[in-house]
């Protein structure tokens, strides 16, 4: 179990890394989304793999920590709504500039027109 | 216990929900609303400013749960002072931008309150996962600012940054996750007790997760090599919007001081002052990158943007000395760098917007309307950034030359902070003639009877407050001096949350 929680850690992790060097916006977010998985599972390790015991204190002699799995559904909320938000963000960079490279658009020096604003 | 400590986080809390739920569609009642909590807010922070000036941590214990069970917040010297410069900041902005910036988008004083709480109990919590929190919120907040105003160039520069500050939060878990798993606990006073008694073989884990943690810090106060994400972002986002964020890299500063003084300080046994040998030397990158991209710079927002990586450069010198008169001078320049970075960005706003067709380009133009006015405030503010007698930032950086004299590096920090003070009056100089005097044509942009007063007086309030930091810097300095000394003696933090008469559970009542 060990050995397959690890490795499952390491992939997400490597291929989220390998994707958010990637140019274009869509695989930076499937990577983001890889992380915060990888980072999910890694949490809930940090409270030792326990099988089958109830994560709280009770007649039976032996628990599970509860801290990881409330940090780990805090973690998950975050990440939910950050990964809603940027991808709202790519649609409309997408949708206003018609190609979606994480680039900054070409640097405008003129002022900003009151029509931009 | 007093209650005063929550409500620097419950005041924006409140009044976020109800600006977006009762006024959403009127601008006026949203200015009015957000103004007074704000003003509400500085009156908050000074009286919390008095409660912590005695010397005595005080910790408010959230739902009465015992600490390491339940999350404190702990107010000290250090985060009263960061309170108090956060609103004094953050109601200058607001005045600002009520001129007519937060017209231009929707949910901008929603966006603004929940931005201060997400400042106020970062710098108030006493727990690592609640830190992590509290940065999130600050962070959702700033995305939405960010972008407040619309146009393709804020999107692709908002995308970047809340790319970078995903995998920055991604970090921030790894680093709890790590922390938690070899400690068992978060809360920063338990871990002060904790760290030290870690067993010998899981010291390395202990490590990864501080240094980690110190990457995260280091991503949110810019350090070279990690500032990439900064100059785009500041320079697109709007003039208030910027001028706000420029406390939100000293956030980064002080969880360095906060983390590293407390848990990881003189008193960690083999982890004593493990981030410390790395401070130095991206400090000094980050000068010297500050300021060349101040010296390259393209437009004025790029100099304001530079500036603030230049500042963040000399502060973290400070820091990374990690003694009492270091700690001091950061704290000195820290208040004299967020007050001069955000007035630069507000004095560029006003600048772009008299000069027409040039804008923020650093190219000769029309002269502007009210020339002699902004172009005091620009050469004061200019000053102040560089160094130059009188104002702050000479003090500030002379202040760094004499803590840094016992140093071993000190002849490398004398070189590196004077060698950046000349490159950075450079630029300055160019900057300001450039727009100044090499002009032609005749006076273009509204003139004194079009132009709204209220921007103009903002900006020159904040130069005067810059003034009254440098002629009341003996009071200041001795202020920072007992500050930097509460934040590097853990013992009264680890009493305070720990040990005190107040940390029982309560009674059920069964």
């Amino acid at each position: 179990m060990e050995l397959l929680v690890a490795s499952a850690v390491g992939m997400m992790t490597t291929v989220g890394v390998y994707l958010i060097l990637q140019q274009r916006t869509f695989p930076i977010i499937v990577g983001l989304t890889l992380l915060s998985y990888a980072v999910n599972v890694f949490l809930f390790s940090a409270g030792r793999l326990v099988v089958d015991r109830p994560p709280i204190i009770s007649d039976a002699d032996a628990y599970t920590d509860p801290l990881p799995q409330a940090l780990v559904l805090t973690a998950i909320v975050i990440s939910f709504g950050m990964t809603a938000l940027i991808v709202v963000l790519a649609l409309r960079g997408f949708l206003e500039t018609e190609n979606d490279t994480a680039d900054l658009p070409a640097e405008d020096l003129a002022p900003e027109t009151e029509a931009d604003k | 216990m007093t209650h005063w400590i929550i409500a620097p986080a419950i005041l924006p809390a409140l009044t976020a929900a109800l600006l977006i739920m009762v006024w959403r569609r009127d601008i006026r009642m949203q200015r009015i609303v957000s103004i007074t909590a704000t003003l509400a807010l500085l009156g908050i922070a000074a009286l919390l400013y008095h409660l912590a000036s005695d010397g005595e941590p005080r910790v408010y214990r959230v739902g009465a749960w015992p600490a390491p069970f339940g999350i404190v917040l702990v107010l000290d010297r250090l985060s009263a002072t960061m309170l108090l410069l956060a609103a004094a900041l953050a109601l200058a902005v607001l005045v600002y931008a009520v001129a007519g910036w937060d017209a231009r988008g929707r949910h901008f004083h929603a966006l603004f309150q929940f931005q201060l709480l997400g400042l106020n109990g970062a710098f108030l919590t006493g727990d690592i996962f609640n830190l992590f929190v509290f940065f999130e919120v600050m962070l959702i907040a700033s995305y939405g600012l960010m972008l407040h105003g619309g146009g393709a160039r804020r999107l692709g520069a908002g995308f970047q940054y809340v790319a970078i500050n995903l995998v920055a939060s991604t970090l921030f878990l790894i680093a709890i996750g790590l922390i938690y798993g070899v400690t068992g606990t978060l809360n920063m006073a338990d871990l002060a007790v904790k760290v030290p008694q870690v067993a010998a073989g899981n010291e390395a884990l202990l490590r990864t997760g501080a240094l980690l943690l110190f990457l995260v810090f280091a991503i949110k106060a810019a350090f070279v090599p990690l500032h990439w994400w900064l100059p785009g972002t500041y320079s697109a986002a709007s003039a208030p919007v910027a001028a706000l964020f420029a406390i939100m890299t000293k956030v980064g500063a002080y969880a360095i001081i906060r983390i590293f003084g407390t848990i990881f300080g003189a008193d960690a046994g083999a982890l004593a002052g493990v981030a410390v040998p790395w401070i130095l030397p991206a400090a000094l990158a980050t000068l010297l990158v500050g300021a060349i991209g101040l010296l390259a710079s393209r437009t004025l927002l790029d100099l304001a943007s530079f500036n603030i990586i230049a500042s963040m450069g000399t502060l973290l010198i400070a820091i990374g000395l990690f003694d009492v008169d270091g700690l001091t001078t950061a704290l000195y320049y820290l208040v004299h760098s967020t007050l001069t970075g955000a007035a630069l960005f507000l004095i560029v706003d006003l600048i772009a917007t008299r000069r027409v067709e040039k804008g923020a380009a650093l190219v000769p133009g029309h002269p502007i309307s009210q020339a002699p006015l902004l172009g005091a405030l620009f050469f004061l503010t200019a000053l102040a950034a560089v160094g130059l007698p009188p104002l702050s930032g000479f003090i500030g950086k002379l202040m760094v030359l004499d803590a840094a004299y016992e140093s071993p590096q000190a002849s490398l920090i004398w070189l590196f902070v004077l060698g950046a003070s000349l490159m950075m009056t450079i630029a300055f100089a160019r900057a300001g003639s450039v727009v100044f005097w090499k002009t032609e044509g005749r006076t273009t942009g509204p003139t004194l009877a079009t132009a709204p007063t209220s921007p103009v007086v903002v900006v020159a309030m904040l130069v005067g407050a810059i003034a009254l930091l440098s002629i009341f810097a003996g009071p200041a300095v001795d202020a920072f001096q007992a500050a930097a000394e509460q934040a590097l003696d853990p013992a009264g933090y680890i009493d305070a949350v720990l040990n005190s008469a107040g940390n029982v559970m309560p009674s059920t009542g069964h």
